[in-house]
């Protein structure tokens, strides 16, 4: 089963697991800004994500932990942007900008000493019998356990959002602040808890970059994987299944493009270099056109205080 | 009246000072390089940044080194130089390609100080010179080895941008891994990237996945390697640094850009007055270009013709680019027996017969 030398069934299974740092990133994102902040800086908190969970796989030999280590590293700088701008109010865009310079500095300085190690290798989850069945195995069963942790989350932040109570309150306070303080909601304690998840999130993505996809440690790995995420939250309407749709798409036409380089397509390089940006904005703008209430949440970046 | 006279002469001293000084050598130097990645890439700005300690190790506190990473190609590049320029930099080191236009622009209005561009060929001040290595030499042997060590015949490149530089190193790869084995196919996957070890990666697995067992790259990180490794069987090469670390996985050769020599020559040169524009072109002869240990990954006559390869190329008996060599078109390049001449090299803008595909315009 080949499309002019490429192998569908390895390019889905290529796919999801090239898109799982985007998703991870971008469904913390997601939540955040549901929450009413607008945090841009995802890039830094992925790449100290990803020096945090190769230093602790490394250092304790267990890729699992490591990933424990991405995300706590991403919520600790999470958790600065969040006193800056939930405690002194300073403006969400220069803070999450901040954050992303900041990040980018503090990993390169935290990562001397690491370059060329190789971390223990995170492995497919389940045996062999399974992912080697025709079709269906490379694809559902084949990958690493970060892969389905991603779709879990996606699916989990689905139902959070929609149907629970934390959900409610969570769109309450990004929609409208005053309401929700009104109703007795600690605003900037809420929001402070979401940040520290969307970090966590972003954190888990960078350590997948430099555990699972790349594996080792270099200066600026994830180059850029942060401001993609921030985009596709944004093309995706906040929704969890659509960040879904985007991520896939991004990563599934990047992995295309490349195969397509391989067997000798006869599109010119440059339209194939262009076309995961272009086809992702094009399809999540599609898909969200025509559609009443798509729009951002109604206090997304402005800030809190209780004084009023 | 009086005072621009005053302003004048001053000018004019400083120049005559400063022209005088170059004349007699100086005292100290400021050598200040500016970087396309960080330096812990592993791979070509970490070897630009030995080159520097290089420099530093040698002439101890005669000389002051600054050192920029990440300088984006382009306009940024040209504030930095100019910043550098005016913090007291006596000579710069521009290390990337995308560098050329702002290195000169930036260098006509500085006459006092020296650039030096590498991998370009723009000279169009007084106070501009180029220096590149003979990449392609390595290439020839990476090639070799890759040709003879292939299973499936099929042989990939992750290349980064249309640029001599990288199409010389494309041919130069694909004429000897034809030479050892005519079977040969070589895919080549344009990255348009120097750094993003994600991508490097993916364009790894994309070359994988399509059979081929034999991967160079000519991107600056360590990725394809560690892609490399997950697949048994596929084998690569470590790119402008050695990679030992992948010595006992994939990597079974590489190629090491070598700029200490050559770094240390030119500050030198500043500082004993003997400082002149130059057009250097170094390869594995001056020692700019080394060819990284092969591993025992490599049967020993194969590892014993690549270096016999290197040695000829090293003593001058042989030229990577030797006739007869067809364009990719079939039109004729080089006649039987006539050798590249280096014009045609830095110009490259051409496959050579036998290679798929087309270079991205």
């Amino acid at each position: 089963m080949d499309f002019g030398g490429i192998n569908p069934v390895i390019l889905i299974a290529t796919l999801m697991a090239s898109a799982v740092p985007i998703l991870m990133a971008a469904l913390g994102e997601a939540v955040v800004e549901r929450a009413g902040v607008l945090n841009l800086g995802v890039e830094g908190m992925m790449i100290i994500g990803a020096l945090g969970g190769f230093i602790v796989a490394v250092e304790t030999g267990s890729p699992v932990l490591g990933f424990v280590g991405g995300a706590v590293a991403g919520a600790l700088l999470s958790l600065i942007f969040a006193l800056l701008t939930q405690v002194f109010l300073a403006n969400q865009v220069a803070t999450g900008l901040a954050l992303t310079l900041f990040g980018l500095g503090v990993s390169s300085l935290g990562g001397q000493g690491y370059n060329g190690i190789k971390p223990p290798s995170t492995t497919q989850l389940l045996p062999d019998a399974l992912a080697d069945l025709p079709v269906v195995g490379p694809i559902l069963f084949g990958h690493d356990w970060m892969v389905y942790f991603s779709i879990l989350m996606t699916a989990v932040l689905w139902w959070v959002l929609k149907s629970t109570r934390i959900g409610l309150i969570i769109r309450a306070v990004g929609e409208s602040h005053e309401a929700a303080h009104a109703l007795g909601y600690k605003v900037n304690r809420i929001r402070l808890m979401c940040i520290a998840f969307g970090g966590a999130m972003a954190g888990m993505g960078g350590a997948y970059v430099s555990l699972a996809r790349v594996p080792q440690w270099v200066d600026g790995i994830t180059a850029g994987a942060g401001w993609i995420a921030l985009a596709i939250v944004v093309f995706a309407s906040w929704k969890p299944w659509r960040v879904l749709i985007g991520a896939y798409l991004f990563g599934g036409i990047t992995v295309l493009q490349l195969n397509l380089q391989v067997a000798g397509s006869a599109i010119p390089v440059e339209y194939l270099s262009m076309a995961p940006y272009l086809i992702t904005i094009l399809v999540l703008v599609i898909m969200s056109a025509g559609r009443k209430a798509n729009g951002a949440p109604a206090a997304l970046g402005q800030n809190f205080h209780a004084s009023r | 009246m009086k005072r621009r006279n005053l302003l004048a002469s001053a000018a004019m001293g400083l120049l005559l000072a400063s022209g005088a000084s170059f004349a007699q050598g100086m005292d100290k130097v400021k050598a200040c390089f500016v970087y396309v990645g960080p330096i812990g890439d592993g791979g070509w700005t970490y070897q630009h940044h030995q080159g520097a300690l290089d420099v530093q190790k040698t002439f101890g506190d005669k000389v002051e080194i600054q050192y920029q990473e990440s300088v984006p190609e382009g306009a940024d590049a040209e504030r930095v130089l100019t910043q550098m320029a005016l913090g007291g930099c006596n000579i710069i080191f521009t290390t990337s390609f995308g560098y050329m236009d702002a290195t000169n622009a930036v260098a006509a209005k500085f006459p006092d100080v020296k650039f030096e561009h590498a991998t370009g060929f723009k000279r169009d001040s007084d106070n501009v010179s180029t220096y590149n290595a003979r990449f392609y030499e390595g290439r020839a042997v990476q090639g070799h080895i890759a040709g003879k060590m292939t299973k499936s015949n099929k042989i990939g490149y992750i290349a980064s941008f249309p640029i001599p530089e990288v199409i010389m190193g494309i041919n130069s790869y694909y004429l000897h891994a034809k030479k050892a084995n005519p079977a040969v196919e070589l895919s080549v996957v344009w990255a348009f990237t120097w750094f993003d070890p994600a991508k490097e990666a993916d364009a790894a697995k994309a070359l994988i996945d399509q059979g081929v067992d034999v991967i160079a790259a000519h991107t600056d990180s360590t990725a394809p390697l560690a892609e490399a490794a997950k697949t048994e069987g596929v084998i690569g090469f470590g790119q402008a640094s050695d990679m030992a670390a992948y010595a006992d996985g994939p990597r079974v050769s590489s190629i090491i850009d070598n700029w200490g020599p050559y770094y240390v020559k030119r500050v030198g040169a500043l500082l004993d007055g003997t400082y002149a524009q130059a057009d250097a072109w170094e390869g594995i002869a001056g020692g700019e270009v080394l060819i990284g240990d092969i591993t025992d990954k490599v049967p020993a006559d194969v590892k014993a013709e690549a270096e016999a390869l290197r040695d000829s190329i090293a003593a001058g008996t042989y030229h990577p680019f030797t006739g007869p060599i067809n364009k990719q078109d079939g039109s004729p390049w080089l006649a039987e027996g006539a050798t590249a001449p280096d014009g045609d090299l830095l110009g490259m803008n051409f496959y050579v017969e036998g290679i798929v595909g087309d270079i991205p315009q």
